[in-house]
């Protein structure tokens, strides 16, 4: 039961991904404006995206 | 310089290496140190996802729209994250039901259906086709740039390259021959390949550390940083659009389409399903892979773009993006970086190309090849001689062809579109499986005609507005077609299917076929209903986290255990089957496999041996073949349809039962909390009656004690004082008597003389009755009578109860001398009214409601003397209920009030037909 429900805490992650992937939210990030000389689009595109591995992550971690 | 023999060499050697690793794995499978009982190495043997597409394509992709190759790795990474969910019921099934690959899992969610198996096996070869012919076209292009190194050779038509066809063929056929040394040596029980997993999974850290290598290398070394990169890219005109990449016309809605497709990939590709599913373990290894296969895709993705614009900084024109990865360290004389991405490259293709078609043999073998063979054995004459070998010569047949056609298409199609073009019809025909595994996956109601609508339906829309497309492309045929549509008819033109324009053909051809492939499958699923083995397969398939043990044996057939024993000998080898039998025998308790009784368990069982090699469908039907099948007489028929509706009835019972406690337990909440009320009023109730029965008591108590301790009391105060204990004793008899009056009344236990009555003589009665107290007090008292009213039907001492008690009351709160009390009866609409009027203190509207309450008397307790018990109101009203009428006040204060109760005239018979046998005088 208790593992059930924290599995839980990956669809939730998929809806995140779900939303962050998408309009409108790329087309808000697509700004002539660097992070480090990288186009922020790009910047959002990789942090997103590490950001939900890091999420994934630490949510297995606590399923042990 | 870079020889041709060095990169040979260096191919092999490392070929060898991969080798060396499998044998190891082998060695040491099954046991605890298996090599690939780590999660990582499950997480690891999933990147065999990222191809040479990946490893060349990414880069030329992202040269042509800036973000174009990264939905193809996001949508893995959304659907992995419901790897918990979804990949380990995947896992789960396949287990449970011994699947040997994803045409087996579509054939037995359907009833082993042959005919399921066959067309997703159709779909996966003939879809696969372009994936292949693209690593074959990668790895010929980089063994043909690198040959002319240290010059950077590479037209933007890799064709004018020299012999690279001729190199191509090379390359697919020393593939099927790895493949076959890999995948093929022995038949494995369950089509697992540990050492194969072991070298797919070095491979993947092969082509990570190659990519990453180079990719530092460009943004490093040749270039200061991302930053660098990104800044005079910006600068150049011809490479500022990359920059903002979802600015393109439809850009997001290939994004959005791309992430899709890619998510059905992951699942649905055949080398994914055999190292993620097949190959599998332990299924706690998905909880792992959900993070660390995403962690490694975006590893292998970071440096794409400083790639891609680096190389697009470096060679304006004339080089093929796909080729940057190799063309950026060739062209600053960088051999050990030039090396290393060839062998990841190398790596890359390999490992697509080995579990490819090893998993496509295998359905090819189990779900076209032995079906056909079967089926021509069928007349009558029993399978003989020793079929592992049959076995492995068609898988081995099968990886030959498969790489032959993949070459074909090469030669074909291939040349005309860029790598990851090539890739994407793959995944779309892949992706055609979508709704009938995911669905029959959680939905029981699909049907085997569904499925095969929906894959019928999808895969025809794929080869129209694709396939046809791409072989048009390059010139091969239906150029007319495609340009100007089926006989001339723009609407159905394969690449804007009716007028849907200006989207990238993937999109427009996914837009499609989801539509009619999914319309197919829920359109013939719900006109039709399932057969018994396919709503068992739905059962096992859906619930499969619900059931626990083994499913029940479906045979009802017997055949002895030596002639299962040289069936599963034909297939497994002699050795083998043998000892599957005695391992069966002893764990049953026999000494040897000559205790066996034939029977549906030995059947099921040798079904299940089978299905572990040649899958479902077939091992059922080879079953069949040696069962002798005793004939199905009228009453088993009977017997077996009677399961059928028992499941389905039975299913619909649990749901009906489930709707009825779930109604029972509101209605028993809103009981409870009804009870709870009423215990609350009943315990103010008893509080109430206890303080009303101590006033008395107390008075009668103290006048008691006071006579008690002066025996020389004056006679006349004495006389007085016992008066007054008569007096409140008589008050506590009659406290007492309509308390349990009261009672009575609400409980309903109250007997009644129901009788015709004239209301006007109870009336009479009454006033005459009370006529004494009102001389007393020096009341008047006159009644206006009608001069005939109709009859009720009532119990006269109760009414006449009513009629005392307001009376009394009246008289009560009138002004001593000046008091005057007035009686109506009048007739109004269905029934007969009673009004007592008199003109005494009257009553405060906020006090109008409560005095109908329980010992709710009106006025100042404090200096009044309670002129009552406070209960009579309350009876009359609980009286003047049960008949069926209605009691109020109005009233205003100093002016007097007006008590009017009404008694229905038949509603009272009606309502109330109790027995009026016992009629009072």
């Amino acid at each position: 039961m208790e593992r059930g429900r924290r599995g839980q805490g990956f669809v939730a992650l998929f809806m995140l991904g779900c939303l962050l992937f998408n309009y409108p939210l790329l087309e808000i990030f697509e700004r002539p404006v660097t992070v480090v000389g990288v186009p922020l689009v790009y910047a959002y595109l990789f942090g997103a995206w590490a950001l939900l591995i890091a999420a994934a992550a630490w949510i297995a971690r606590r399923m042990d | 310089m870079l020889q041709s023999w060095l990169v040979i060499l260096l191919s092999f050697g490392y070929i060898g290496l991969l080798f060396a690793i499998a044998w190891h794995a082998d060695q040491r499978a099954g046991g605890a140190r298996s090599l690939i009982s780590h999660p990582m190495v499950y997480s690891l043997s999933l990147a065999v996802y990222a191809t040479a597409w990946t490893f060349y394509g990414s880069v030329g992709r992202a040269a042509h729209d800036g973000v174009g190759f990264l939905p193809i790795y996001i949508g893995p990474t959304l659907m992995v994250l419901l790897g918990w969910f979804v990949l380990r019921k995947m896992i789960r099934v396949a287990k449970v039901a011994r699947i040997t690959s994803l045409a087996d899992f579509v054939a037995s969610r359907y009833g082993k259906s042959a005919l399921v198996g066959a067309l997703v096996t159709v779909i996966a070869v003939i879809g696969i086709l372009p994936y292949i012919s693209l690593q074959l076209k990668a790895v010929a292009s980089s063994f043909q740039i690198l040959l002319q190194y240290p010059e950077v050779v590479v037209p933007q038509k890799a064709a004018s390259l020299p012999f690279l066809d001729v190199t191509a063929f090379y390359v697919a056929m020393f593939m099927a021959l790895f493949a076959i040394a890999f995948g093929t040596r022995h038949l494995d029980v369950g089509e697992r390949h540990e050492g194969l997993v072991a070298a797919i999974a070095f491979e993947s850290l092969v082509k990570l550390v190659a990519f990453v290598a180079v990719g530092v290398y460009v943004t490093f070394v040749l270039y200061a940083g991302p930053g660098d990169i990104f800044g005079r890219a910006a600068a150049q005109p011809g490479l500022s659009r990359l920059m903002k990449p979802f600015a393109a016309e439809g850009a997001l809605a290939n994004w959005v389409w791309m992430t899709v497709l890619s998510m059905f990939a992951i699942l649905f590709l055949p080398r994914q399903f055999q190292v993620a599913v097949i190959e599998n373990v332990d299924e706690r290894h998905v909880k792992t892979a959900v993070w660390a296969f995403p962690l490694y895709m975006l590893a292998i993705n970071v440096f794409v773009l400083p790639i891609a614009l680096g190389g697009l900084l470096a060679f304006p024109q004339g080089v093929d993006p796909d080729s940057f990865v190799l063309t950026l360290p060739m062209a600053h004389h960088s051999e050990a970086i030039t090396l290393l991405v060839f062998v990841g490259g190398i790596s890359a293709a390999t490992g697509m190309v080995i579990v490819e078609t090893v998993a496509l043999s295998t359905m090819v073998c189990n779900h076209l090849v032995l079906p056909l063979v079967l089926r021509l054995r069928r007349d009558g004459r029993a399978i003989s001689g020793d079929y592992t070998r049959f076995l492995l010569t068609v898988r081995r047949g099968a990886i030959v062809a498969i790489l032959l056609l993949g070459y074909f298409y090469f030669v074909a199609a291939g040349e005309a579109y860029a790598l990851v073009s090539i890739g994407l019809i793959s995944f779309a025909a892949v992706a055609q499986l979508a709704p009938a595994f995911l669905l029959g996956l959680y939905w029981k109601g699909g049907t085997r005609n569904g499925a095969v609508a929906a894959l019928a339906t999808g895969f025809a829309i794929w080869l129209y507005t694709l396939l046809l497309p791409a072989f048009a492309r390059s010139g091969w045929s239906g150029m007319q077609l495609v340009a100007n549509g089926p006989f001339g008819i723009e609407l159905l033109k394969p690449t804007a299917l009716f007028g849907l324009a200006g989207l990238d053909p993937i999109t427009h051809a996914m837009i499609w076929s989801m539509i009619g492939n999914l319309a197919a499958y829920l359109g013939v699923s719900l006109a039709g209903r399932p057969g018994a083995v396919e709503l068992a397969q739905a059962n096992l398939f859906v619930d499969v986290f619900r059931q626990a043990g083994e499913r029940p044996p479906s045979w009802r057939s017997t055949t002895s255990a030596a002639a299962l024993q040289s069936l599963l000998g034909r297939f497994l080898g002699e050795a083998r089957a043998a000892e599957l039998l005695r391992a069966y025998a002893l764990a049953r308790g026999h000494k040897s496999t000559q205790g066996l009784v034939p029977g549906a368990d030995l059947l099921h069982f040798a079904e299940l041996q089978l299905a572990g090699t040649i899958g479902a469908a077939s091992a059922h039907a080879m079953v069949a073949t040696v069962a002798q099948e005793e004939p199905l007489d009228i009453d088993q028929v009977m017997t077996i349809i009677d399961e059928a509706s028992h499941v389905l009835a039975y299913s619909r019972e649990l749901e009906d039962k489930q709707r009825e406690l779930e109604s029972a337990t509101t209605s028993l909440k809103a009981a409870n909390e009804q009870l709870k009320e009423l215990d609350r009023l009943k315990d103010d109730f008893i509080s109430t009656v206890t303080h009303e029965l101590r006033t008395p008591l107390t008075s009668i108590r103290a006048f008691s004690e006071i006579l008690h301790d002066n025996p020389d009391l004056d006679p006349a105060d004495r006389q007085r004082f016992l008066a007054l204990v008569i007096k409140e004793s008589e008050r506590l008899t009659r406290l007492i008597n309509q308390v349990l009056d009261l009672a009575k009344l609400e409980s309903g236990l109250a007997e009644w003389h129901t009788a015709e009555l004239d209301l006007r003589e109870i009336v009479c009665d009454a006033v005459s009755a009370t006529s004494q107290i009102f001389k007393t007090r020096g009341v008047s008292i006159d009644a206006q009578l009608p001069d005939r009213t109709p009859r009720i039907l009532a119990d006269r001492d109760r009414v006449m109860q009513v009629m005392l008690n307001l009376l009394s009351n009246a008289v009560k709160f009138c002004a001593e001398g000046r008091g005057r009390v007035r009686v109506r009866l009048a007739e109004e609409p269905g029934a007969l009214r009673v009004e007592v009027e008199d003109n005494g203190i009257g009553i405060d509207p906020e006090h109008q409601a409560l005095i109908f309450e329980k010992f709710r008397q009106v006025g100042d307790t404090l200096t009044d003397k309670p002129a009552g018990t406070g209960l009579g109101l309350a009876i009359c009203r609980e009286i003047v209920a049960r008949l069926g009428g209605r009691l109020w006040v109005r009233s205003r204060p100093g002016e007097g009030s007006v008590f009017s109760f009404t008694v229905p005239l038949r509603v009272a018979a009606a309502a109330r037909p109790a027995p009026a046998t016992a009629q009072d005088a």
